[in-house]
Formats: structure tokens, C-alpha cells, sequence
């Protein structure tokens, strides 16, 4: 739908659109029961970056403050990248895998829901 | 001889109807360009009845009296150390926040208004959007003077008006306001005047005020009833836009129906940093944000929906999840707040045993379910010597700005919202229905949004550090105007004035 605006054909800039990350792409990543963080979390990645990288580094830095963390049986993590289940191996890389420019990448830990189970 | 003398009658018809004039050789389409192209059909201006029923000269004598009494308590606030009566420094940053994230508002008003007082073809509507853009520059400027005081003891207010137009947090309430006066003037007015004004201010200026004058500070008090006493007059220019809008066409129902949705649904998202400031910041408290949103939403805005019925308009959409949302909405806005009080002008803090217990009372269903467990958490982390500072950067939603903490009100409040659309082969995310309703409807508009998080990953605030980024893009004193109340310098000095240190 056009936007209704006083100039006929009116487009603004797209502040956030691809091209203006220098070739890497925002992914957003949000753990499931664990509100210990207030929200997902907003990282800038290469496409190249493999799964286990990701992992390792971003992953771990944003979230591993919380006391769950290192209980993690990485095994039995539940994967859900834009809504749909994800079964990433750790040599994929985010493009194989289908991640795409804002794409929102959630986690679930079975068994680790939080504080006392509390989904904090 | 002398210039008879005119009635109030009428110097008020020669104010509000004379300085009109016919067009004899320009189209009077072209002379306000702005009134067609949001689609609303005015077919009879002369029916405005003008709800500022007041002659420039009387106007003049009742604001500067106002004034006086106004100056005369600043004054006597500065010289009685006034600052040295509020009830405990945290309740300073509630101030720092209204100072930051409301009276540039109040600025950005004055300008809406300035600009929809020359578009409209009516006189009558012409000159009470210039009276109320009168009133929204005196509101900021009183409301400088009023916090200037605490300029000279405690940190976090030097350069509030950089930090507006910079600062993460406050490109939810900065562009709250550049959506509305950035559409059309019909749109302005429905947003601000009716939507913001005639039932979201009420629960800004009374119960927040009182909590002011609760909490000992008499120049917020002072300024505050001030000003509500010309948003009364600005909630009958409201009343009358919505009215006059309904009543001229039968077309602009759908029209107005669709913005009220839109700014309700904005303005609650916008009020959550309200909720929080009563809820957490005030120490000694009023009325918790679920009471004051039953009193001045449900009961107040309820009566008003009931009579706009009989025009065909319905409660906001949505008006199920908002009547939710009251039980949570100031709790998760000060988690965000507590998990990067590393990167707020303002300090924040665990509320203390008392206020956790009060808070619980106030919310019984859940608080102690939801909420509690952070705080227990976030006690046992602070103990421990990490107190929890939240790595990284949100994820923000792209409508309200607000980082995408709002939870699922139907199915889990524990499960975080999430919401998404394409758009021309971009993704954008969305904190709720609401949210998401708004950007499907114009997503040009919001597809230009500026949220910090990502100009900063994109390298536009001052370099990918973050304490550059606050420092230097945000000129914040880093260490001194964040972190928490626990430690900061301003509690260092409270201490000292008390004999406490």
C-alpha cells in the first residue's frame, strides 16, 4: 500500500536495509525462559560465520552471564531461526543454514528454564 | 475621540472569525495545501465551535499570573535548598528522566502546533492550535526552570537536549512525537490532542505530580498543576477536533477509527516509561500504574468511549491486550532500565524489601509470579559482586522503539512477543499486534525509522565502543550519570548533606 503522503510517490530511505552493514547482516538472538535478559539481542555477522563460531562467540558473550548457561547440554537445544525449527551443525554456516539480514534466531534449553525454574 | 471600547463578545468574534479573509485571486485550495490528502472531507468550517473561549487579553492575565506564583515558589525552592526536602535522591532520577524524555515533548508540541495552526482552513480551528502551541512553549520552559535547581547538585541533566535527539531510550518518546507531526494535520490533532492529551496526560500530570509532591518536591508539584490546568482546556480542543471530524462526513469515521487504534495503541507503549517512574522511582508512592490506568483509562477513557458511540466509534483495537498489559508494562519497562543502567542518563537500583512487598500487594496476580524471581536473581547476582549489567545491544521494535521485552498477554506473559513483516524484501520485527498493525498500515513510514541500536552497529554513533558512544555521541559523564544508585556519586553526596558519609 503507498504511503499517503502530500508528495505524490513519496519513499523515504530504508535506514536499516542490507547494503548499509558493510556486507555483514544484524541476526537477532533471544534464549527462551531466560528473562534474566530483558529482550533478544542484536548482532552484526558475517554470512561466512559458521554455526560453531557463532556459538563460541557472539552467542556466549551475550548470553552467558546468566547462571544456566554453563549447564547447557548443547546436544538438546532446541534451534527456532524466524519461526521455523533449525538444525544447525557447528561447521554450517549462516548462510547455508538460511539465515538472512534480521533474521531472529531463538534458543530453548530443555530442563534450564530460568532461575529456580522461574523462566527468569 | 476615543476608539469605542469592544465587548468581550466582541473582541472574541474579531479574534477567533475576522482575521480571515476571502481568496480573490489565489485558490484557497492552494493556500492550505495540507487539509485534503489524508483523505478527511470538511464540508462546512463554520460549524467549529472553538473550545478556547478566551480573548487574548484574558489569556495574557491568566497565564502571567500563573507565572508569578509559579517563579515565586522556584524561588523560594532554590533558596530554601529545596533539594535537600525530597524524600530520598533516587527519586531525583525520575526527574532527570521527565527532564530528558518529556519536556523536549513538550517542545516538539509547541512545533506541531505551530505548524497544524497555519493549515487548517477553518480560523476558529487556525487559532486555538496557535494558543495551545503558546501554552506548550511556556510548559518548557517552566519545566527547565523548575528542574534547573537540581542541575546544581546531582548528575545527568547537563545536556538534555543533545540527549534527546541522540540518546537509545529516547527515541521512544522523540519519535512518538515526529510520527505525529510528521502525518497530516488531522492526524496531528487526533494523536496529540485526543489520543495523547484528552486521556494519556491525565495520567502523566495527576497521579505522577502527586507523587512529586509526595516525595517533597514542590517545584515539579508546582509546574505540574500548571500545566494541567491548560491541558483541561487542551482536552476540550480534543473533544472538539474528534467531534468536528465526526459530524461533518460520514467518510471520516473509518479515518479517525483507524488513528485512534494507532495512537492508543503508541501512546501505551510510550506510557510505559510513566508506570515505571511511579512504580520504581518514586519512593514514596501514590497509587501503583495498574490503579492510576483503571482510574484515568478504564473509568475515565471509558466514559468517553461511550459517548463517542453514537458517532460509530468503538474502543481502541486492541483495547484487551492494553487492559492486560497494566499488571506488567512498569515492570518490564524497568528491567530493561536495570539490565542497562550501564547506558542510561539516570542510575537505577533493586527496589528494596519494602517496595518489592508493595508491589506485590499492588499486583497480586503477578508479581510474585513474574517478576520477583529477577529481583531475587538480580539481589544474589549484586551480592555475589556482579551486578548484572546486560552484555550486548536489544533487539528494538520497529514501530515503537521499544526494546522487544513486551510479553504474550493471552497465552504466556512469560514468553516474549514476537512479531514480524516483510517489506520489499526487508524483515522487520515488532513487539506486539499493536506495533505490527501500525507498520503493515504505512510501512514507508516506518521503514525509515532511526533505531539506535542499529545506527550504532552501523558505525553512525560515534564508533563501535559503547563507552564512546555514551561519552562522546551521547555526552553522558560516564560513571557518574549511569550505573547504579548504589555507589554514585550522587548518593555520595546526599550522604554528606545528611551526615551520613
Amino acid at each position: 500500500m503507498p504511503v499517503i503522503a502530500l508528495n505524490k510517490d513519496y519513499k523515504g530511505e530504508v535506514r536499516d536495509a542490507k547494503a548499509n552493514f558493510g556486507g555483514n547482516i544484524l541476526v537477532y538472538i533471544g534464549w527462551d525462559e531466560h528473562l534474566l535478559f530483558c529482550s533478544a539481542k542484536t548482532f552484526l555477522l558475517p554470512l561466512t560465520m559458521r554455526f560453531g563460531e557463532l556459538q563460541d562467540t557472539p552467542l556466549n558473550e551475550g548470553f552467558n552471564q546468566h547462571p544456566d548457561f554453563k549447564h547447557i547440554d548443547w546436544a538438546s537445544v532446541q534451534w527456532i531461526l524466524n519461526g521455523k525449527p533449525l538444525s544447525p551443525s557447528r561447521e554450517h554456516t549462516l548462510e547455508q543454514l538460511g539465515f538472512d539480514h534480521k533474521s531472529l534466531l531463538r534458543f530453548r534449553t530443555p530442563g534450564l528454564n530460568g532461575y529456580k525454574g522461574t523462566g527468569v | 475621540m476615543a476608539a469605542k471600547k469592544l465587548n468581550i463578545k466582541d473582541k472574541y468574534r474579531l479574534l477567533t472569525r475576522d482575521l480571515d479573509w476571502e481568496f480573490s485571486y489565489q485558490d484557497r485550495k492552494d493556500a492550505f495545501p495540507f487539509e485534503e490528502f489524508e483523505g478527511i472531507k470538511i464540508t462546512d468550517w463554520s460549524k467549529w465551535e472553538d473550545p478556547f473561549r478566551l480573548t487574548m487579553d484574558a489569556y495574557w492575565k491568566y497565564q502571567s499570573e500563573k507565572e508569578k506564583k509559579l517563579y515565586a515558589i522556584f524561588d523560594a525552592f532554590a533558596q530554601n535548598n529545596g533539594q535537600l526536602n525530597v524524600s530520598d535522591p533516587r527519586y531525583v532520577n525520575a526527574i532527570k528522566l521527565f527532564l530528558t524524555a518529556v519536556t523536549p515533548l513538550e517542545y516538539q508540541a509547541y512545533q506541531g502546533y505551530a505548524h497544524v495552526g497555519r493549515q487548517f482552513g477553518g480560523i476558529g480551528a487556525r487559532i486555538a492550535s496557535q494558543m495551545q502551541a503558546i501554552d506548550e512553549l511556556r510548559h518548557v520552559q517552566t519545566q527547565i526552570h523548575a528542574m534547573s535547581h537540581y542541575n546544581k547538585h546531582f548528575d545527568g541533566f547537563q545536556d538534555w537536549s543533545h540527549m534527546h535527539d541522540r540518546v537509545w531510550y529516547l527515541s521512544v518518546p522523540k519519535s512518538f512525537f515526529e510520527d505525529a507531526r510528521s502525518a497530516g494535520p488531522f492526524e496531528f490533532l487526533l494523536a496529540i490532542s485526543f489520543s495523547f492529551e484528552y486521556v494519556l496526560t491525565n495520567l502523566l500530570f495527576v497521579p505522577f505530580m502527586s507523587g512529586a509532591a509526595h516525595n517533597g518536591d514542590m517545584a515539579t508539584v508546582t509546574f505540574g498543576f500548571s500545566a494541567q490546568s491548560d491541558e483541561a482546556r487542551h482536552m476540550t480542543l480534543g473533544l472538539e477536533i474528534i467531534k468536528f471530524l465526526l459530524e461533518q462526513h460520514e467518510d471520516n469515521l473509518p479515518i479517525v477509527q483507524k488513528w485512534i487504534d494507532k495512537w492508543f495503541w503508541r501512546g501505551t507503549r510510550l506510557l510505559s516509561i510513566v508506570g515505571m517512574m511511579m512504580d520504581y522511582m518514586l519512593p514514596n508512592k501514590v497509587m501503583s500504574w495498574k490503579e492510576a490506568w483503571e482510574m484515568y483509562f478504564e473509568e475515565a477513557g471509558g466514559a468517553l468511549f461511550k459517548d463517542l458511540a453514537r458517532y460509530g466509534i468503538r474502543m481502541p483495537k486492541y483495547s484487551e491486550v492494553i487492559e492486560k498489559e497494566k499488571e506488567h508494562v512498569s515492570h518490564q519497562a524497568w528491567w530493561i532500565f536495570y539490565n542497562f543502567g550501564h547506558a542510561a542518563g539516570f542510575h537505577t537500583w533493586i527496589p528494596s524489601d519494602e517496595e518489592l512487598d508493595w508491589l506485590s500487594e499492588k499486583y497480586p496476580d503477578t508479581f510474585d509470579k513474574y517478576y520477583r524471581p529477577r529481583w531475587e536473581l538480580a539481589k544474589k547476582m549484586e551480592a555475589e559482586g556482579k551486578r548484572f549489567y546486560s552484555a550486548g545491544l536489544p533487539q528494538l521494535c520497529q514501530v515503537c522503539q521499544v526494546p522487544m521485552t513486551f510479553t504474550e498477554m493471552d497465552k504466556d506473559p512469560g514468553q516474549i512477543s514476537y512479531r514480524e513483516a516483510m517489506h520489499q524484501g526487508e524483515r522487520y520485527h515488532m513487539c506486539s499486534d499493536g506495533c505490527h498493525d501500525i507498520f503493515c498500515d504505512e510501512p514507508e513510514k516506518y521503514a525509515q525509522a532511526w533505531l539506535p541500536v542499529h545506527q550504532i552497529l552501523q558505525g553512525n554513533c560515534g564508533g563501535p565502543e559503547l563507552e564512546k558512544v555514551l561519552s562522546e555521541y551521547y555526552r553522558m559523564n560516564v560513571g557518574a550519570d549511569n550505573m547504579d544508585f548504589k555507589g554514585s556519586p550522587d548518593e555520595q553526596r546526599w550522604n554528606q548533606w545528611k551526615g551520613m558519609a
